[in-house]
């Protein structure tokens, strides 16, 4: 992982030009890295980036073995007959609907569903401000939403705390991926991911081959099992003569019953415009009465809503898997690579807590930065002081503050300053907290320049260097 | 008194910087001393008032004034916004190409390349042509909003060394 240590700039790389002096360095300390290895969701990729998947991947396996399975018998044990007795057409129809939902299933499963990447540092800090700016009082929270008017609608367009921006319509965050997702449907365990944007034409593939094949095979089954017994033999000799058959029928009409319900449903949702998660929160249908034209992004019209939703433009992935992550770029991913690693990880309330006095942490940088309010020590730890007081001293009683600084660090201990005691607090915390612990006192003042350099989230930033350097996987 | 001068605040966290400073970060200061210094960013944010397509706003920032013609900016934007609007069209192209892609169980993708990729290679090159021309002589930056996940249209302010304006 990358070194981040304190290391002395080299005199002579200052004369090189800086590219090839920090590819140079770069190349030195590590392979470039590619940006899915610094991902912040909750996913796993494979073959190097190019397959994605959920790390809840849920009963994938379960989904493809029943499939396999069912498949398997229906070819080893009823093919034999009814090509016998039947046609030949019957195994390659079989072949083609498993061969189809095969790959359905594994296009939905390892496609990027539309996963957003989270807000640059800069793109957060920009859009604080222009919240901040547009309220008046400091001690009021940031208004989380944003009202838009979309063809004659108003929707509410929500702030994401984690991936710090607001979020696009019909986007929500997926808890378990931890991740905003575009278009989001649903978090389906079955295929061991999300349903997006991008794949939910491979997932609505998926189900309706799968309720064609599963329909097939039970038709079959029982035709073989009519056959078999037709031919002088009881019901009960039949099925002594292929067990299998047994096997197959349950699972495909279990398997039927919840199959062909979810293809209905999605035909109507995919016919209406609409999408499970709005469904289900009645957005247009409940607030606004059942008439259609409360979804504003119907078509109104049923073939124009289905073509636009299965065979419309595939737009690409967003967060660009295999590409290479800048070198001098400071990744906002391996903060929540370090909000995973610390146990002790803030909730979305302190976090609004922590963006909340971003503002009052610059103010407070900008106002101390010519004094030193509290200077214990060697001037290096000063900002550290600086930077979080603000946290400390606005929030108006011990709890949020102490929310706040719950990421880094725990109960506070001793207070030194007469100025800001509750700082002197933070400062012990992150001598107790085991990242800053891990980490040098210069990287605790770099944490500390890049919160106070327009980092939206106070608690989060500033852990990276120490902890992905120290704590690499 | 509270001013959030983002100048201010660099020019501190520059500082900060130089003083005492990991690997990570000193590439970060080398870029400092040899190319133009970051002023400041300006994020064009996304116009949904036409509902989910890629569009974005066409308001003219008030950074950009001293640097730039609001015209230009306008014009700059409003062809972006019509590169999109391509890219997502629906037609019959677009839904051959979708239908295609079904029979195919979608492995017609393993060999060829969307429209909606096409479209994006050409707004790259668009972008790289702004850039030569018109907002690099004015110490401008666009970059592409792909690289931004499609949220923003970044244009990075670079110091202005020759009129000598400090932060």
């Amino acid at each position: 992982m990358k070194n981040c240590e304190y290391q002395q700039i080299d005199p002579r790389a200052l004369s090189v030009s800086p590219l090839s002096a920090q590819s140079h360095t770069e190349k030195k300390e590590q392979r470039p890295r590619r940006k899915w290895e610094v991902f912040p969701g909750k996913n796993r990729f494979f073959c190097d980036g190019r397959l994605i998947l959920s790390r809840h991947s849920g009963v994938l396996p379960l989904t493809l073995g029943l499939i396999v399975v069912t498949c398997g018998l229906f070819f080893a044990f009823d093919c034999p007959f009814l090509v016998k007795h039947l046609t030949v057409f019957i195994p390659v129809i079989g072949g083609a609907l498993f061969v189809f939902v095969v790959i359905s299933l594994l296009r939905t499963s390892f496609t990027d569903p539309g996963i957003l990447p989270r807000a640059t540092l800069d793109e957060a800090a920009d859009l604080e401000r222009q919240i901040d700016s547009s309220g008046s009082s400091t001690y009021r929270p940031p208004p989380r939403t944003k009202e838009i008017l979309i063809n004659q609608q108003m929707v509410k367009l929500k702030y994401c705390f984690t991936c710090k921006m607001f979020r696009p319509p019909r986007t929500s965050h997926c808890s378990l991926c931890d991740n905003c997702v575009e278009r989001f449907d649903h978090h389906c365990p079955w295929v061991g991911n999300c349903v997006g944007k991008r794949n939910y034409r491979f997932f609505y593939s998926f189900i309706i081959s799968l309720s064609f094949l599963t329909s097939f095979i039970f038709g079959c089954v029982i035709a073989h099992i009519t056959l078999r017994s037709q031919a002088g033999k009881s019901l009960v000799q039949a099925i002594q003569e292929s067990p299998a058959s047994v096997v197959e029928l349950v699972i495909c009409f279990f398997s039927i019953w919840s199959i062909l319900g979810l293809s209905g449903f999605h035909t109507y949702l995919v016919a209406s415009n609409l999408t499970t998660n709005e469904d289900i929160k009645g957005s247009w249908s409940g607030k606004r009465g059942a008439e259609e034209s409360g979804n504003p992004y119907s078509y109104n019209n049923i073939i124009t809503n289905c073509c636009v939703t299965l065979c419309g433009p595939l737009p690409p992935s967003l967060i660009d898997r295999r590409g290479f992550v800048p070198p001098d770029e400071v990744v906002p991913a391996a903060s929540t690579a370090s909000e995973m690693e610390l146990p002790h990880f803030s909730t979305k309330n302190d976090v609004n807590m922590c963006t909340q006095s971003t503002k009052d942490v610059l103010e407070r940088m900008i106002n101390s930065g010519s004094q030193t309010l509290c200077s214990p020590g060697p001037p290096k730890t000063t900002p550290l002081v600086q930077g979080l007081p603000s946290t400390a001293a606005l929030s108006p009683e011990p709890p949020p503050s102490a929310g706040c600084s719950g990421p880094l660090g725990r109960r506070p201990t001793d207070s030194r300053c007469p100025l800001f005691s509750r700082s002197r607090e933070k400062e012990s915390l992150h001598s107790i907290n085991p990242a800053f612990r891990l980490a040098s006192p210069s990287p605790s003042v770099t944490r500390t320049a890049k919160t106070l350099g327009g980092a939206a989230d106070v608690s989060f930033m500033p852990l990276q260097p120490g902890s992905v350097g120290d704590e690499a996987p | 008194i509270y001013f959030p001068t983002p100048l201010c605040v660099v020019v501190r966290v520059v500082l900060l910087y130089l003083s005492v400073f990991p690997l990570c970060h000193q590439t970060h200061s080398l870029q400092d001393f040899q190319r133009p210094a970051v002023s400041s960013k300006v994020f064009i944010q996304r116009d949904y008032s036409s509902g989910t397509i890629c569009k974005f706003q066409t308001k003219f920032p008030s950074e950009l004034e001293s640097r730039l013609d609001k015209q230009q900016f306008e014009e700059t934007i409003q062809t972006l916004n019509n590169l999109y609007a391509e890219a997502e069209k629906l037609g019959g192209s677009s839904y051959l190409e979708g239908c295609l892609a079904c029979l195919t169980a979608y492995t017609v993708f393993l060999c060829m390349e969307t429209h909606y990729e096409k479209v994006l290679k050409k707004i790259a090159r668009y972008i790289r042509d702004q850039n030569e021309k018109i907002y690099a002589p004015r110490g401008l930056l666009l970059t592409d909003p792909i690289e931004r996940g499609l949220r923003v249209v970044e244009i990075t302010i670079f110091e202005d060394r020759n009129i000598g304006s400090a932060r």
